[in-house]
């Protein structure tokens, strides 16, 4: 899939990052780059390999899952102690207009 | 509109429901609703930088359970995907839930439907398959406030509670031809997840949410009209009145010439009618990809067959056996199966009394208006089924008429007492000696003989009168029957 700055600019704008125009053209070859590096994987037949959402796939059951038991959190004091804007016990940010 | 009858809406529903378990989907904090914000978080649901899910086992129990109910079948292996966005009350900046392997497909409900007049009321009742695209499994966001505080104009401020909450959506297919098939659909998903004890489904509380595909088609096409996503669904009244107002609105544009936009609109139930939410100019890119936080989630077709064993008998199919078996109206059956406990209730009733329909009538009027004005459950009165049942049975035994039952009952739900105590107590075993009651009766007629002229002298109506007297000397105790036979037999003979 051969990757040209328009794919570049939507790749940005969806991670939200401004990006120069040097920016932009730099890393349409890097990620080319990087794109063409892994299709090398696609020279290998994988006719009758399943496809693997996860690498520490187990076909057990049940695998790796906790009970529903309650734990102790935070708290809110602790949860917003890093917090740059907290106020009345919440996250305060910029007005968001924007829904969804 | 005679347009509108030349028209058919196309609606598919997406429905968000929250597992009741104790614990969030990926860490241990409280699913309590209403804490104080924020207090319920950890560096999972906050999504803190090196934080690692951990699948809840309950919650994937819970979401077998409602996906049975649904008639879904459950899938041996599922896979978990980040779903990409930005959003302030999403704090990974990623969402967890399920893409292209999801826990579950291809589900089916049969339930009954009917539209409604002006009024509401269901005219035919009919039934009607709707299928269910899939049900699967994800992680709740956390909760924005954009109005309220005294800097919203400039501020939105975000608690953490309910990020991490399970919830299962359940995506139907576009199966439903008006709203009110859309509402009939709901309600059921909402008592069968009652049922199943997998949900609260309270909309007022957000642990049932839901958004819907609407478009419309001329009546005998086939190709899908383009569709208009409707969010803010959330009440069974929002849900019906938004999409009656949105296939009205789609239809007059097309008959005037126009073209549907495909777009998200909110409800306003303030002002009746659906608008255009602001929305960025380019369409969502989720970029889904797998979770590498976690495994593939697996599940064994011993353990699926146990909870399907595990399942209780469903609201659709005890409601139609109670009319089959009790003989029972659909609406009548339709209240008593509204939720488990109300049906349990019922039945333990009628099998001490062997007579389903004065049970069920008793229940219905008497139990539940008494239940309504305290604000309880009709099952969680001090009236136990056994109590309603001491009643109803010294009501057939002729101990007491139907109208001191009504009073027994009320001393009954005030009190927990039984029936039996409360009639032996205040004396109130009706009177079914003929003697005792000719003198009554009477004495009644001689106190009025001017009525008695009047009455033989063709007014008839002045009947009533008479017995109201006599219920008045017995307090109410004379049995209604024997009242009246023996008033005709005195007024005609003297
Ligand atoms: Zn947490």
């Amino acid at each position: 899939m051969p990757i040209t700055k328009r794919e570049v600019e939507k790749i940005a704008e969806l991670a939200h990052l401004e990006l120069t125009e040097e920016e932009k053209e730099q890393f349409t070859v890097q990620l080319a780059a990087i794109i063409a590096y892994v299709e090398k994987l696609n020279e290998l037949d994988t006719t009758d390999v399943p496809p693997m959402a996860h690498a520490g796939r187990d076909e057990r059951a049940d695998y790796a899952q906790r009970d529903d038991v309650v734990g102790e959190g935070l708290g809110s004091e602790l949860a917003l102690a890093n917090a740059p804007d907290p106020a009345r016990g919440y996250f305060r940010v910029p007005k968001v207009i924007e829904e969804g | 509109m005679a347009k509108r009858e030349e028209y058919e809406a196309v609606i598919g529903l997406e429905i968000h429901a929250q597992l009741k378990t104790r614990s969030k989907i990926f860490c241990s904090c409280s699913t309590q609703f209403g804490d104080a914000p924020n207090q319920n978080t950890c560096p999972v649901c906050l999504g803190l930088p090196g934080a690692l899910p951990v699948l809840n086992r309950e919650a994937v129990r819970m979401a077998a359970k409602a996906a049975l109910a649904l008639g879904c079948r459950i899938n041996r292996v599922s896979v978990f995907s980040r779903k990409n966005y930005f959003y302030p009350d999403l704090p990974k900046g990623y969402q967890i839930s399920q893409y292209d392997q999801p826990f579950s497909e291809h589900g089916e409900v049969e339930i009954d439907t009917a539209e409604r007049d002006e009024r509401g009321r269901p005219l035919a009742w009919r039934r009607k398959r709707f299928r269910i695209r899939r049900l699967h499994l994800e992680e709740d966001a956390g909760k924005s406030i954009h109005d309220g505080m005294p800097d919203s104009d400039r501020a939105s401020y975000i608690e953490f509670n309910r990020s991490g909450v399970p919830l299962i959506e359940i995506v139907s297919e576009p199966d439903f031809r008006s709203s009110w098939e859309a509402y009939d659909y709901m309600q059921y998903l909402r008592q069968a997840l009652q049922y199943v004890d997998v949900c609260e489904g309270n909309m007022e509380e957000g642990n049932l949410r839901c958004d819907a595909n609407v478009s419309v088609r001329r009546r005998g096409t086939a190709t899908l009209g383009t569709k208009v996503e409707l969010k803010n669904l959330n009440s069974f009244r929002f849900l019906q009145r938004a999409l009656e107002y949105e296939i009205n609105r789609q239809i007059e544009v097309l008959e005037t010439g126009g073209e549907i936009v495909q777009e998200t609109r909110l409800w306003s139930e303030a002002e009746g009618r659906t608008y255009v939410m602001r929305s960025k100019e380019e369409a969502h890119d989720y970029r889904y990809f797998p979770e590498p936080d976690l495994p593939p989630l697996v599940v064994s077709e011993e353990w699926i067959e146990e909870i399907r064993r595990e399942l209780p008998e469903l609201p659709n199919h005890r409601k139609w056996r109670f009319m089959e078996q009790y003989g029972l109206s659909i609406e009548d059956a339709a209240t008593l199966t509204s939720t488990r406990a109300l049906a349990d209730y019922y039945e333990s009733v009628v099998r001490e009394t062997g007579d389903p329909r004065t049970s069920a009538n008793w229940i219905l009027s008497e139990l539940m208006g008494l239940a309504k004005a305290a604000g309880i459950e009709p099952f969680a009165s001090p009236v136990t089924p056994t109590k309603l049942a001491g009643l109803i049975r010294l009501i057939a035994e002729g101990t007491i008429s139907g109208k001191i039952a009504k009073t027994v009952l009320e001393e009954m739900f005030r009190t927990g007492q039984p029936a039996e105590t409360i009639v032996r107590e205040r004396g109130l075993v009706q009177i079914t000696d003929a003697a005792h009651l000719e003198a009554v009766i009477r004495r009644v007629l001689e106190a009025n003989a001017a009525y008695v002229e009047q009455y033989r002298a063709g007014k008839e109506k002045l009947f009533g009168y008479f017995v109201g007297q006599v219920m008045r000397e017995t307090q109410g105790r004379a049995n209604p029957q024997l009242v009246n036979d023996l008033l005709r037999k005195l007024l005609m003979g003297g």
